[in-house]
């Protein structure tokens, strides 16, 4: 059903016209939710407002129940080019916290899953007692784990790098285990049988034709890793005395209501992530290429 | 013959049981030596460990459809309880670092009082969010599969949000909803919004061409199609969002208590007793969530197996 | 049952289907392809005509065409007296696939219910039209049985069942027998056969087997490709209430002998 041949030109114009909309349904419902508290402003001036004063009103407040587009931009801008790499202001440098913890984390946990994948794969053992338990660890909310997690480990001494890069690891392992075991057990009867005329041992096996074969569900589950070890990343830095990241921006902004600060850390939150996923699309059609696939 | 080879296998179950207990016992002793003084404990456990992997090898080669198959996974779980309990006890680990099981189920029945209207709290948030976010995501699927410039605009962003911390809008729904459950169920509403669009969308559109054909055949309209042909074929997708959407309904709700609460909810508790250096209450809380979130979990893998029984994936 | 089409009355001299300079140029991303060129045909009611040729000469499409799956590029085309959609609208035929496409989810019966349920029939009306058709095909006590507890010639029969389940007056196969082995093709050819016979549908079958074309049709049109044309239309002088042993006899041969030489013209085997 997904056409191939031009893809970017059969949707470019329909989602620009869906966040055009967006756009303006964001507009108007600043007006409409931050309206209460300027009419009671306007009010108290005294002088005679009408539409213009309010609207005006409604898209430049300090604190306001929903900030304009403008003012996020605005403020996102500042955060980002008007303030120094290294100040507690600026979003680069929470943004490159966050971002440290995310790769870690993501780099441990695909290397934790490749290799349980690999165990589950050769061993009777793990493979019939401990996929069981990691197919029901997807049920359990682990974040609920992460402030626990961080507060413990820095009260051992780790820094926070290290702890929020656990969390991420534990969250993204998941995925990358179920991937790959998928991957590593998906070629065909009829190529595993060829191997074995070839006297092939298990790692000539693993090495020449299970990883090769399991690369697209490994691509298909970093992308998924990638994704949840920024959610990771940000919510170890939610517990009190975390200081730097864009979760203890998130969490500071609501602490002190400085409402245009989350929704600014936010846009930057929800760059990085597309950022990250891009450059793991970007990895894997490199990958591709290397390894003959159609275009 | 087989049933020497599975009395065996039962014999050493027995016998590791029996040995753990043992090894449990002299660590928990009140005077007993603890850490690098309880060498003989250790050692006993080397060899018990190798006398385990042999039985578990055992455990595992049973057939797949084997009545007790259910024992090789029920093995290394309470084993991985039990060496929790006996490291964290022989080894005096202090209690604020990792407490041990027994403290934990400690912990969960004395503040049970507490804990339970925390999980009704956080159980009420998760329900409501995921029945409006999937209820959205469906009738967006619906409207976007009907209008073809709405699925071509609303797809690739559906999929963009997949890599966007979405939980990060929990402090800008606690400013909008306040600080009861109703914050918490916008974030798990929205969070189970795209996975649902996503999943419900390729759903419909994985109808094959010849029943499509077939349809056509029927001069049968849309509505008729949809409603013989395209939605039970999109049944198993419906399902999958469905089953990732309860752990992601259940984190987002805890995550979303973390920014802002009322004094309870699960989130709330572990927060709280976090800044307390409260473990024990935290693991409890924690064991809750995992309880709700499993059975969650098994309610609709079991409601998808019996409306989705079809399907080529429950045929082996 | 199926409304009539409402403009011209179809009475039994109508012929089921007739084409004329029939033409379908499909337009891809290098080439156009004609997939059917002046394509001039008549099938008369309650006849049995077969398609055969190679994979590309449009046996497929020119039946789709018929069925309103495809749009004509140029010539006409009438089926039943009308336009094919208006055909289709009045559910004038029932169509086999290539395979089954029967509804995992749905038993045999409710299976062959399908259609029924489309157009509106009610419910004990829909179950005694069902159940007859399942006889028809020699499936019942198969009715609780769900598709893949089915072997595939026993998938096939439920989908003959269903296409008939509307009473068409035209039923359109395409290789509906290709995925299944000899043997079982043997046995359903004869079933289709005495089908055939029983309930005088029209009935146009494509296949790419020569024996299977002399053995079952009364007329057997042979098409060559690029671009997909008719290359001869063969009258079977083989006789009615025939069984698979007439397939050893030398009339049989002489009939394939005929379809191979029109194949051979049409450059099917270069």
């Amino acid at each position: 059903m997904t056409e191939t041949r031009t893809p970017l030109r059969r949707h470019t114009l329909p989602v620009i016209a869906v966040l055009t909309a967006v756009v303006l349904i964001w507009y108007a419902a600043a007006v409409w939710l931050n309206a209460p508290q300027v009419s009671e402003r306007l009010e108290g001036i005294g002088e005679p407002w009408g539409w213009r004063e309010l609207v005006n009103g409604t898209w430049s407040m300090e604190r306001p129940v929903l900030p304009a587009p403008h003012q996020v931009a605005d403020n996102w801008w500042t955060s980002v080019f008007d303030t120094a790499v290294d100040s507690p202001r600026s979003l680069i440098f929470h943004a490159g916290v966050t971002l440290g913890a995310t790769v870690l984390g993501f780099a441990l946990g695909m290397a934790l899953g490749i290799l349980i994948a690999i165990g589950v794969v050769h061993s009777a053992v793990l493979d019939r007692g401990l996929m069981p338990w990691i197919i029901a660890s997807q049920t359990i909310p682990i974040l609920a784990i992460a402030p626990m997690v961080v507060v413990v480990l820095g009260s051992m001494g780790y820094p926070p790098l290290m702890s929020k890069a656990v969390i991420s690891m534990y969250l993204c392992f998941f995925p990358v285990a179920v991937g790959m075991v998928k991957g590593l057990r998906s070629p065909d009867t009829l190529q595993m049988d060829l191997m074995r005329t070839y006297n092939a041992s298990a790692v000539q096996r693993l090495f020449k034709l299970r990883l090769p074969a399991a690369v697209p569900f490994l691509f298909a589950s970093a992308k998924v890793a990638m994704a949840t070890s920024l959610v990771g990343a940000i919510v170890g830095e939610l517990p009190t005395g975390a200081q730097a990241g864009l979760g203890a921006r998130l969490l500071s902004g609501s602490y002190f209501g400085q409402t245009i600060q989350i929704w600014s850390a936010l846009v930057m939150a929800a760059l990085l992530g597309v950022a990250l996923v891009a450059a793991v699309r970007a990895t894997e059609n490199a990958t591709n290429r290397l390894m003959g696939a159609r275009a | 013959m087989k049933t020497g080879r599975h009395a065996l296998t039962a014999v050493a179950v027995v016998a590791l049981i029996v040995v753990a207990a043992w090894m449990l016992n002299t660590v928990n002793a009140p005077e007993a030596p603890r850490g690098k003084a309880a060498g003989m404990v250790w050692n006993t456990l080397i060899v018990w460990l190798i006398a385990l992997w042999w039985t578990l090898r055992r455990l595992a080669a049973l057939p797949a459809r084997h009545r007790l198959k259910w024992l090789a996974p029920a093995a290394l779980g309470a084993t991985f309880l039990y060496l929790w309990e006996l490291l964290v006890v022989g080894w005096d680990v202090p209690r604020v670092l990792l407490p041990a099981p027994h403290a934990v189920a400690d912990a969960l029945s004395a503040r049970w009082d507490v804990l339970w209207p925390d999980f009704l709290q956080t159980a009420l948030a998760v329900l409501a969010g995921y029945v409006i976010g999937n209820g959205a995501g469906l009738l967006t699927a619906f409207a976007a599969d009907r209008f073809d410039f709405l699925k071509r605009g609303l797809l690739p962003l559906a999929n963009l949000a997949g890599a966007v911390p979405i939980v990060g809008i929990a402090p800008i729904m606690v400013m909008w909803f306040g600080f009861e459950w109703h914050s918490k169920a916008a974030v798990a509403a929205v969070v189970t919004f795209f996975p649902m669009l996503i999943n419900a969308l390729a759903g419909l559109a994985a109808v094959d061409a010849m029943h499509r054909d077939l349809m056509h055949t029927y001069a049968a309209g849309h509505a008729a199609t949809l409603l013989k042909l395209r939605v039970p074929g999109a049944l198993p997708f419906i399902f999958n969002a469905l089953k990732i959407n309860s752990t992601l309904a259940l984190i987002a709700a805890i995550v979303a208590e973390f920014f802002g609460s009322p004094i309870v909810g699960l989130g709330f508790r572990i927060s709280a007793e976090v800044a307390r250096m409260n473990v024990d209450v935290v693991w409890a809380a924690i064991a809750l969530a995992a309880l709700a979130g499993s059975g969650f979990y098994g309610m609709i893998a079991l409601l998808e197996r019996g409306l989705t029984f079809w399907h080529p994936s429950y045929r082996k | 049952m199926a409304a009539p089409p409402s403009s011209k009355a179809s009475n039994a001299t109508t012929p089921a289907v007739v084409a004329s300079g029939l033409s379908l140029v499909f337009q891809t991303a290098d080439t156009p392809v004609t997939a059917l060129s002046n394509v001039d045909l008549t099938i008369a009611r309650g006849e049995f005509v077969s398609f055969i040729g190679p994979s590309g000469c449009g046996k497929t499409t020119l039946m789709r065409v018929i069925a309103d799956l495809e749009q004509p590029t140029a010539g006409r085309i009438e089926v039943n007296g009308t336009t094919p959609e208006q055909a289709r609208l009045a559910r004038a035929y029932g169509y086999v696939f290539q395979a089954a496409a029967l509804y995992p989810w749905r038993n045999v019966l409710r299976n062959v219910l399908l259609p029924l349920e489309i157009i509106g029939i009610p419910a004990a009306e829909r179950r005694e039209r069902a159940l007859k058709q399942l006889a028809l095909v020699g499936l019942e006590g198969f009715e609780k049985k769900y598709p893949w507890q089915l072997s595939g010639g026993m998938q096939q029969r439920v989908s003959i069942a269903r296409a008939l389940a509307l009473q068409p007056e035209l039923l359109l196969m395409d290789e509906p027998f290709g995925a299944l082995d000899e043997i079982t093709r043997d046995h359903l050819n004869e079933q289709l056969l005495r089908l055939w016979e029983r309930t005088g549908k029209t009935v146009i079958f494509v296949t790419h087997s020569i024996s299977e074309a002399v053995f079952l049709s009364n007329r057997i049109v042979v098409m060559s490709p690029r671009p997909g044309r008719i290359i001869e239309i063969i009258d079977n002088t083989l006789p009615a209430g025939r069984n698979l042993d007439v397939r050893e006899t030398p009339e049989f041969a002489a009939v394939a002998h005929r379809v191979r030489l029109a194949l051979r013209a049409g450059h099917s085997y270069d």
